[in-house]
């Protein structure tokens, strides 16, 4: 029946009936309406059945509408995008809910007093106390793996990009790719084995060297991208002049990337700076201050966010804390990385296009 | 030109290391400076080779001190007492944890993901779809720890009402069964899993689909196709490779998860036969949560499962890796 009525409608046009433009949104929101309605009626507590309700309802909902009106492969295709659409909204609530949690949770505390004193004195289920200690721990350890790691992990790109032939670079390029999924905790073990074999108690540069481990693929990668980014007429113009391909890398090639590798390691920095599992296993923790990272346990941010949350029992303060200090790590991670966006674009090689 | 010159001047044994010799004067290779350069970055690449080596071999020698004490076989003992005398340890339980909640995120995560990423390619404005790899990426940069204690604080009371409806109407399934304990069970694991490796899936696929040749959708627009149907025909199969190994890239994350599953999970020393029952464990939690309290021959032990997680990873990644590589050979995508 309903065809008959399209056709009477639109006699002259060659394409089929059409939802309007609209119409998706006006299902959603009907949907959701639909969907709180069926919540409060049903007395669901949990907005994550209400949401799921509203997706099945919503995608439904379009078929049966559009193929009604547009015929089944058109109704298969508003499927299709409305399942897209659902995914990308279910992938955003968690990192709204979590973003929105911190910080909402993480001004309670977080003032300058918390962020210049340590929990020395102050027991896991107290309020009071700060994050100077991990800080300053964090600071020491990712600032120790990054001065290891990065002069290492650049080397090595050149060396794929600018020398790198034959089996030796094959297997460099393998193994780092398989060495950036090493799991954290695997890195922390290694540095763990070696330090039962020489008998050593925790302290904040072995966390440094199993961070680094970590970072050194990450660096290789980015950096390697970028120097192949870097185009050949400038090497071949400077080795035509006669200089030396060891100064053609360091005067030509590297300060053309220099913006691009500079982006890769501090997108590293972003990622070491919030591992937990190898400061918790080679640094241990600690809620004094101690700003040596030769020698005893230290702090860190991350740890510190794990110790926090396990060994309070429950306490609001230290939960408190805990938010608190996840503020000050996302914060640190995402200036990082908007920073490290930044400089990207600012220094962008220019690629002739 | 050798044509000429070769009768008069050298004799064949000279002019054959000539090429090489040539070739190294113009490469520069001789220059001091240039050794020490070549020198020090070949030298940071084997750098890299050998703590790989000495990861694999370290961990070997003391895992292999601590399985020969053990009394239980290693692989299927369903305990973990590495303080008792003699000691019995094994990993049974953590190996079915690993996999079961890998398997629980993969599941989640992976249709998401390529959801995403079609989104991203093939449906999002072009306005709007740099902005959401751009949160896509924030999802990517949020510590693990924080989500760990998101979920161990926020996740799991919201849970209850999707751990209600699960027992209710897929509970006869007898994995899908709940008690009404805490919801910190291996399923809600999984979902805090896939959550961590939905952007590292969704960034390959979509690099995957930006590769599909724009003549391969044409061809199938211009017979009429609706844009789904583009996307099942060309977009699919062209991507398929690049989704499986970017799905293997995640799931070598997730295997290797350490804090959130260690927030999350309410470990125990047993295999559930419900998913929503609390308990069991990871190889990686179990590290991270038995590492206190261990004496040294206990961290031997967890340094033996550890391996056990490194040479699991290994071998995901690996194949992961390999399937991109063999892709890049024939897509032109290397260019």
């Amino acid at each position: 029946m309903s065809h008959a009525v399209v056709t009477d409608k639109r006699p002259s046009s060659l394409r089929g009936a059409q939802l309007p433009k609209w119409s998706p949104w006006a299902i959603a929101a009907g949907s959701l309406a639909v969907a709180v309605g069926i919540g409060l009626a049903a007395g669901l507590h949990s907005r994550i059945q209400w949401g799921l309700i509203a997706a099945l309802l919503f995608i439904a909902g379009t078929f049966g509408i559009a193929a009604r009106v547009e015929g089944k492969r058109q109704a298969k295709d508003r499927v299709a995008t409305s399942l897209v659409w659902v995914a990308f909204l279910i992938a955003v609530v968690p990192l709204v809910s979590l973003i929105w949690v911190t910080v909402q949770r993480g001004m309670k505390v977080l003032d300058g007093y918390f962020l210049t004193h340590s929990m020395g004195l102050v027991a896991d289920s107290e309020p009071g106390g700060g994050i100077y200690h991990a800080i300053l721990g964090s600071l020491e350890q990712v600032g120790l793996a990054t001065v290891i790691a990065a002069p290492i992990g650049v080397l090595t790109a050149i060396y794929l990009v600018e020398y790198g032939r034959g089996n030796l670079a094959r297997a460099v390029t393998f193994f780092v790719d398989v060495m950036t999924g090493i799991p954290s905790i695997v890195a922390g073990l290694f540095i763990l084995s070696l330090m039962l074999i020489f008998d050593m108690q925790p302290f904040g540069f072995a966390g440094s060297l199993a961070l680094a481990i970590l970072m050194m693929p990450v660096v290789v990668r980015s950096t390697e991208e970028m120097l192949k980014l870097v185009p050949n007429e400038l090497r071949e113009a400077s080795l035509a002049l006669g200089v030396p391909k060891w100064r053609t890398i360091l005067k030509v090639v590297l300060p053309t990337s220099i913006g691009g590798i500079t982006t890769g390691i501090m997108l590293a920095v972003a990622r070491i700076a919030g591992e937990t599992a190898p400061v918790l296993l080679l640094v241990w923790g600690n809620p004094f201050i101690n700003a040596n990272p030769f020698e005893g346990a230290q702090a860190s941010l991350p740890l510190y966010i794990y110790q926090q949350y396990a060994n309070s029992a429950g306490s609001g303060a230290a939960y408190d804390r805990a938010w608190a200090a996840s503020l000050t790590l996302i914060a640190f991670v995402m200036i990082l990385n908007l920073l490290a966006r930044g400089i990207a674009r600012w220094k962008a090689p220019k690629t002739g296009r | 030109m050798d044509i000429t010159t070769a009768p008069t001047d050298a004799p064949p044994p000279l002019s054959q290391p000539s090429p090489t010799e040539q070739k190294r004067a113009a490469r520069g290779a001789t220059r001091p400076g240039d050794r020490i350069f070549l020198g020090l970055s070949r030298g940071s690449g084997i750098l890299l080779l050998v703590i790989m080596a000495a990861i694999a071999v370290f961990l070997t020698w003391r895992a292999a001190l601590a399985i020969s004490e053990d009394e239980g076989n290693f692989l299927t003992t369903f305990e973990w007492n590495t303080q008792a005398q003699p000691p019995v340890f094994g990993i049974a339980v953590l190996a079915f944890g690993t996999v079961v909640s890998s398997i629980i995120a993969m599941v989640i995560a992976v249709p998401i993901a390529v959801a995403i990423a079609l989104f991203l390619t093939h449906y999002a404005p072009r306005k709007l779809s740099g902005p959401i790899a751009y949160v896509i990426d924030l999802l990517a940069a949020v510590p693990s720890i924080v989500y760990g204690l998101w979920g161990a604080l926020i996740l799991v009371p919201n849970l209850n009402g999707l751990y209600a409806w699960l027992d209710q109407y897929l509970g006869w399934t007898g994995i899908l069964e709940w008690n009404g304990g805490a919801p910190r069970s291996m399923f809600t694991v999984g979902v805090l899993l896939a959550i961590m490796i939905l952007p590292i899936i969704t960034n390959v696929s979509r690099e995957v689909f930006r590769q599909v040749p724009q003549m391969h959708e044409e061809a199938a627009l211009a017979l009429g196709a609706t844009r789904w149907e583009v996307i099942r025909m060309a977009v699919i199969p062209f991507g398929r490779s690049g989704v499986i190994s970017a799905s293997m890239l995640g799931l070598g994350r997730a295997l290797g998860e350490t804090m959130a599953v260690a927030t999350v999970l309410s470990p125990s020393f047993e295999i559930q036969a419900s998913l929503l029952d609390p308990g069991g464990g990871t190889f990686a939690q179990n590290i991270a949560s038995k590492f206190g309290e261990a004496s040294e021959f206990g961290r031997d032990a967890l340094i033996a499962s550890g391996l056990v997680l490194f040479v699991i990873t290994l071998l995901v990644n690996g194949a992961a890796r390999a399937i991109i590589a063999r892709r890049k050979e024939y897509s032109g995508a290397n260019a």
